[in-house]
C-alpha cells in the first residue's frame, strides 16, 4: 500500500504551501533585521518539504507538535499566515494573543498543539495526545517534529520508549538538518543514521530524503497508517538542510565551503517544481506566476499585520490560571 | 461530620476511585500504581476496579509521565499523574515548570490544562536527602501552577477531588509521614482549593502551618495554652495560590504571626506570607513575625539528626512563646 495519489490540484496546493512557508520565513527574516521582530527567530528555509509532505497526511482529529523552528509546520497545518505573523509581531490578534511569539505558535483548533521551545519537550506531549486516541479508541494519530539535536536529550528516550511500550499512534519525524544549533551533528552524535535509534525501542523506522516532498509524504503516510491500525509508533529521519543559520543573525560561518551551495542545488521547492513540470502538472511559467502571487500575498499580509493593534496592557494578567 | 473512618492513605485511594467513577475521562498514570497498588499503597484496588487503561503503569520516566499528562489533557482527558516521591519532580521540572504551567498562558488561553500531579513528600521517616523534601517551595515561583498540601484524611480526600476537577495544573503533595493518619472522610465531599482553614481559634498569636507541622503545632499550642498563650492555628491547605486573606484577618485579630514549615527558609511560602504581612499589614503587627523553618541544609539521614533538622514540637512551642512575649 502506498499513500493515495495527490490530484494535480493537491500537488499545486502543496507547492503553494511550500512557497508560502519560504516567503513567510524570508519576510520574518527581513522584519527581524529591521528590529520589528523581537527576541529570536529560528527559520525554516530549506526544510519546507518535510513539513508540507508530513502534514499532508494528517486529517481532522490528528494532532501535531513541533519546535521553536516551527513556523513551517504550523503553516503547513493550515494556520492562517496573517495571524501567525501577527503572533511573531506580538499583536493582540496573533494566534496566541501575542503572549507566545515566534517560538510558541499554537493553534489548538487546527490540531496544532504547539511549538515547544525546550528541545525534546514536545515528544512527551505527543505521547499524551496519542494516548488520548488510544484511550478513546479513535484512529487519530499525533505527529511530532523535532531536530537532530533532540535525539540527544533525555525526553527523546523517555518519549520513544513510552510510545513503543504502549504502542501509541505516534509519528516521530526527526528533521536532520545536519546542525544542532551551531554544532555539526557528527560532533555531538556517535552514529550517522539517527533512524537507527529506533531499534533500541523495538520501533519501526525509516530514513527519507527530506527535500523530496512526495517521498516524505509517502513514508509519513505509512507511519500514520501503522498508528491508525494499532501497530504502534514510528521514527522517521528526514534528511534535509537548514539554509540559514541557527537563529537571529547567525551567519552560519561554521559551515564548510561549498556545503550550502550543494544543498541549494537540491532546494526542496526547486526539486518539486522540476517534478511538477516533468509530470505535466504545470508549466514553468505557471509556477513562476504562483511564486509571484505568493510573494505579493505575504507582502500584503505583512503590511497589513504590522498595523494590527498591540495587546491591551491588562492581557498580561489573563490566562495564568482558569 | 457524618463521615466514614479512613486513613490518609485510604482517603487518597477513595478520592481517585470516586473521581474515576464520576468521570470516564479521568485516568491515572505513574510508576507501580497498577497491580502493585503504588509504593505507598495509595492506589490499592484501582487497577482491579478500573483496568489497565485507566490505571496505567509507566516506565521510570518522569518527564514522559508529565509530558504525556499534558498531551492527554490538551486532547480532552483529565490525567492524574503520580511521581512517587516529590523529590523526583526535579527530573520532570521542565515539563512541570516550562510546559505544563505555561501552556495556557503562552497559547493565549486556547486550552485548559486539567492535570493533577500527585507526589509523596516530607521528612521524618529516614529516607535521607533525596526522598524526604516537601518540595512545595520549588513551585511557588512558577505562575500557572496550583499547589496543595493536605494534613488530614478529610483534606487528602477533598483536596484531591477538587484538584482533579480543577481545570488548572494542580500539584498535590501527600505527606508520607501522614499516610497512616486516621480520621474521617465524607464521601462526595470536596475541600476547596485556595481556602485556608482556621483549625483552632485563639487571640494571642496566629500560627500558619500545613501538613506534619500543623499536627506538631496543635501539640505545641496545647502546651503553651497552659501558660495562657492562645494560638490561632491556620492550615493554609493550598500553598499556591495561598489564602493570604484568612491569615491577614487572623493577624488583624492577634497582632502576631508565626509560620512553621518543614523546609528551609529561603524562598519559601512562610517567608512569602511574612513578607506580605510586613508589606501590607505592618500596622496590624504588635511584634516581629517569626519563621520557624527547617535547617538550611540537605536533610540528614540519621534519626537524631533528621529529628533536629525540622521544627520539633519543642522548637515550635519556644518560638510561639518568644513571639507572644514580645
Amino acid at each position: 500500500m502506498s499513500a493515495p495519489e495527490l490530484s494535480p490540484a493537491d500537488l499545486l496546493a502543496a507547492h503553494r504551501s511550500m512557497l508560502e512557508i519560504r516567503q513567510f520565513e524570508d519576510e520574518v527574516q527581513r522584519l527581524f533585521l529591521q528590529n520589528v521582530v523581537r527576541g529570536s527567530t529560528h527559520l525554516y528555509q530549506g526544510q519546507e518539504a518535510v513539513a508540507v509532505g508530513a502534514c499532508s497526511v494528517l486529517r481532522e482529529g490528528d494532532t501535531m507538535t513541533c519546535t521553536y523552528r516551527g513556523h513551517g509546520a504550523v503553516l503547513a497545518m493550515g494556520a492562517p499566515a496573517d495571524r501567525s505573523l501577527a503572533e511573531i509581531l506580538g499583536k493582540a490578534d496573533g494566534l496566541c494573543g501575542g503572549k507566545g511569539g515566534s517560538m510558541h505558535l499554537t493553534d489548538v483548533s487546527r490540531g496544532i498543539l504547539g511549538s515547544f521551545a525546550i528541545v525534546g519537550a514536545n515528544l512527551a506531549v505527543t505521547c499524551g495526545a496519542a494516548l488520548s486516541a488510544t484511550y478513546r479508541r479513535t484512529d487519530a494519530i499525533s505527529l511530532a517534529f523535532f531536530g537532530d539535536g533532540a535525539t540527544n536529550i533525555g525526553t527523546f528516550h523517555e518519549a520513544l520508549n513510552l510510545a513503543a511500550i504502549w504502542r501509541l499512534p505516534a509519528v516521530f519525524v526527526c528533521e536532520n538538518n545536519l546542525y544542532g544549533e551551531y554544532s555539526p551533528i557528527a560532533s555531538t552524535t556517535p552514529i550517522e543514521r539517527l533512524a537507527d535509534r529506533a531499534t533500541s525501542y523495538g520501533m519501526a523506522s525509516a530514513q527519507v530524503d527530506g527535500n523530496d516532498v512526495l517521498a516524505v509524504r509517502e513514508v509519513v503516510w505509512e507511519a500514520a497508517e501503522r498508528g491508525r491500525a494499532g501497530e504502534g509508533p514510528m521514527l522517521i529521519e528526514a534528511l534535509t538542510y537548514r539554509q540559514r543559520g541557527h537563529s537571529r543573525t547567525d551567519p552560519a560561518a561554521y559551515r564548510p565551503d561549498g556545503e550550502l551551495e550543494r544543498w541549494l542545488e537540491r532546494d526542496p521547492i526547486l526539486l518539486f517544481e522540476r517534478a511538477l513540470v516533468e509530470r505535466g502538472v504545470a508549466t514553468p511559467n505557471e509556477l513562476a506566476t504562483v511564486r509571484t502571487e505568493v510573494e505579493r500575498e505575504i507582502k500584503r499580509i505583512s503590511d497589513e499585520v504590522r498595523a494590527w493593534p498591540e495587546p491591551r496592557p491588562e492581557a498580561r494578567f489573563e490566562d495564568v490560571l482558569v | 461530620m457524618s463521615g466514614i473512618p479512613a486513613t490518609y492513605r485510604e482517603a487518597v485511594a477513595l478520592a481517585l476511585a470516586d473521581e474515576m467513577e464520576a468521570d470516564p475521562d479521568v485516568f491515572c498514570l505513574g510508576e507501580d500504581i497498577g497491580a502493585a497498588g503504588g509504593v505507598f499503597k495509595t492506589t490499592v484496588g484501582l487497577f482491579e476496579r478500573f483496568g489497565p487503561d485507566r490505571v496505567r503503569d509507566t516506565p521510570i520516566s518522569e518527564q514522559a509521565i508529565v509530558g504525556a499528562a499534558l498531551g492527554a489533557a490538551l486532547t480532552g482527558l483529565r490525567p492524574v499523574a503520580e511521581l512517587m516521591f516529590a523529590d523526583f519532580a526535579g527530573v520532570a521540572f521542565d515539563q512541570i515548570a516550562n510546559q505544563l504551567a505555561k501552556y495556557r498562558y503562552m497559547s493565549g488561553g486556547q486550552a485548559t490544562v486539567p492535570v493533577t500531579i500527585r507526589m509523596a513528600c516530607g521528612a521524618g521517616l529516614g529516607f535521607a536527602a533525596q526522598h524526604s523534601q516537601t518540595a512545595e517551595n520549588w513551585f511557588l515561583n512558577v505562575p500557572g501552577l496550583m499547589v496543595c498540601a493536605p494534613a488530614t484524611p478529610a483534606d487528602a480526600y477533598g483536596l484531591l477531588r477538587s484538584a482533579i476537577r480543577n481545570d488548572n495544573p494542580v500539584i498535590v503533595l501527600e505527606h508520607k509521614a501522614l499516610y497512616a493518619e486516621k480520621g474521617e472522610v465524607e464521601p462526595g465531599g470536596m475541600v476547596p482549593l485556595g481556602v485556608a482553614e482556621v483549625v483552632r481559634e485563639g487571640h494571642t498569636v496566629t500560627v500558619a502551618a500545613p501538613q506534619q507541622m500543623r499536627h506538631r503545632c496543635i501539640a505545641a499550642a496545647d502546651e503553651v495554652a497552659a501558660e495562657g498563650v492562645e494560638v490561632e492555628l491556620i492550615d493554609p491547605k493550598t500553598l499556591a495560590p495561598i489564602d493570604m486573606e484568612t491569615i491577614a484577618a487572623s493577624v488583624r485579630k492577634t497582632g502576631r504571626l508565626v509560620c512553621v514549615q518543614e523546609s528551609p527558609a529561603a524562598g519559601s511560602w512562610g517567608a512569602t506570607v511574612i513578607a506580605h504581612i510586613a508589606e501590607h499589614a505592618l500596622d496590624d503587627l504588635d511584634a516581629p513575625p517569626a519563621l520557624i523553618a527547617a535547617d538550611d541544609t540537605p536533610i540528614p539521614y540519621a534519626a537524631p539528626l533528621e529529628d533536629l533538622w525540622m521544627p520539633t514540637e519543642e522548637r515550635i512551642a519556644d518560638g510561639i512563646r518568644r513571639v507572644a512575649a514580645l
